[in-house]
């Protein structure tokens, strides 16, 4: 005897208003209120407080400049002086893959008017949010002095490790002309840091955004160097 | 079912009998993180306790209209707005503190003490009790972060409010700001909390019998 297959229950067919009711759209109307509402105010935030955050940075940057260039130890020194570098801003505008990327320069100078060196604000992906840096550079553009870093979000405890001075001094005095490797476990070669155990990820964003903005500036601020020398 | 505590049954538990830290262990996260110095924990205790009384506010005054099973996302919407306020007043008006707390402000998003006082108060309760809810709960955690970083900042670096308290002579206990001072000083301030809790209940059960 054969089994008599199961017929499944015809569903009853839902009214008008209850498909309406059952849409998922029409059950998130409130999220979805809250949301654009949300968004309207957190716009009005930034339209209100963005400027003051930007000049928070120029100022921490103006700070940070004598420190990048000729190190702490320098910087203090010249502090103690009684002097400072005379620090210019500059625009720098580099094609690049039919792109326009625009790049902020410092020029920094002894009060005597000698070159100090020269430092390019950048920034780029990280793992968890952008990047932002500052990269110094000698004044013939070969060597990098330092970098130091303006805004992250990177992982507390791992990634955020690239804000110590331990982990940025591996770039000081790296040459420009072949780009930064990043190593796990002991750097040997001249061009290579070694990599925050744990955040690789991080510590190779910061290298890229360094490797990117050596390349796109290493010409532009040579240039500049030289029209300065004359 | 049991009748909701009023306003200021929710604002007293928060503080001691129900402290978010110590009595319910939640929102450990900056609990260790950010307690290394008296400052750092102040201003994320006063962080916290804006997102928390706004989150509660809100979520209160909106509570007819939740759908269950969109509650949480609602609640992730609300909180998340109000720390990034927060996240961009601080990076404008306190920007030296805003780097030092660095990604620890958009992590308030993920603090489980106030997704919880959204569900647990917030959610079913009228705004007056949720408000006084907020205010306890902030108070209760700014009790337990100002009690655990004033232990490692004195220890750790012979300082409160990096003004020097401890003689010169004070060897700074390194461990203390160190991330295994935190486990340490939260462990035993944890300890310390139950061992009175207990003597307290016990005593009160005595006066009874």
């Amino acid at each position: 005897m054969s089994m008599k297959p199961l017929h499944p229950m015809e569903p009853i067919e839902p009214g008008k208003l209850e498909r309406l009711k059952r849409n998922y759209l029409v059950q998130a109307w409130l999220v979805l209120m809250l949301a654009l509402f949300f968004g309207a105010a957190l716009a009005g935030v930034h339209l209100e407080l963005a400027p003051k955050i930007a000049a928070n940075k120029t100022n921490e940057t103006y700070v940070k400049i004598p420190e990048i260039i000729l190190g702490s130890e320098l910087a203090e020194e010249l502090a103690q002086q009684g002097e400072a570098l005379i620090v210019e801003p500059h625009t720098v505008a580099v094609e690049k893959e039919q792109r326009r990327i625009v790049y902020t320069i410092y020029e920094a100078s002894y009060p005597d008017g000698k070159l100090a060196g020269w430092v390019a604000k950048s920034s780029g992906q990280g793992y968890a949010d952008k990047i932002e840096l500052l990269i110094g550079f000698t004044p013939s553009v070969d060597t990098l002095t330092g970098i130091f870093v303006l805004d992250q979000k990177e992982t507390p405890g791992l990634g955020n490790k690239i804000i110590t001075l331990d982990w940025r001094q591996q770039f000081s005095n790296l040459k420009t002309l072949q780009p930064i490797e990043v190593t796990k476990g002991g750097a040997s070669d001249p061009n290579q840091v070694d990599a925050i155990t744990g955040a690789t990820i991080s510590s190779r964003s910061v290298t890229g955004i360094v490797n990117n903005a050596v390349a796109d500036l290493r010409g532009p601020l040579t240039a500049m160097a030289n029209a300065r020398g004359k | 079912m049991a009748v909701a505590p009023t306003p200021a049954e929710r604002f007293i538990q928060g503080i001691l009998p129900e402290n978010p830290v110590y009595r319910q262990l939640l929102g450990l996260c900056p609990t260790l993180a950010v307690t290394n110095g008296l400052q750092a924990a102040l201003t994320m205790a006063g962080a916290v306790a804006f997102v928390l009384f706004c989150a509660n506010i809100v979520t209160s005054t909106i509570r007819h209209l939740l759908k269950p099973h969109l509650r949480i996302v609602i609640f992730t919407l609300i909180i998340a707005t109000f720390v990034t306020i927060t996240d961009r007043f601080l990076a404008a008006y306190m920007y030296g503190m805003s780097k030092l707390l660095g990604p620890y402000i958009p992590l308030i998003i993920v603090n489980c003490i106030i997704i919880c006082r959204c569900e647990v108060c917030a959610s079913r309760q009228s705004v007056f009790a949720a408000g006084a809810d907020a205010l306890g709960q902030a108070t209760g955690f700014a009790l337990a972060l100002v009690s655990i970083a004033a232990v490692r900042e004195l220890l750790g670096s012979g300082m409160l409010f990096s003004v020097q308290v401890l003689p010169e002579s004070w060897p700074n206990w390194v461990i203390m700001i160190l991330p295994p001072g935190a486990f340490m000083t939260l462990g035993l301030l944890v300890g310390a909390v139950n061992w009175f809790e207990q003597r307290r209940s016990e005593q009160a059960e005595s006066e009874r019998g």
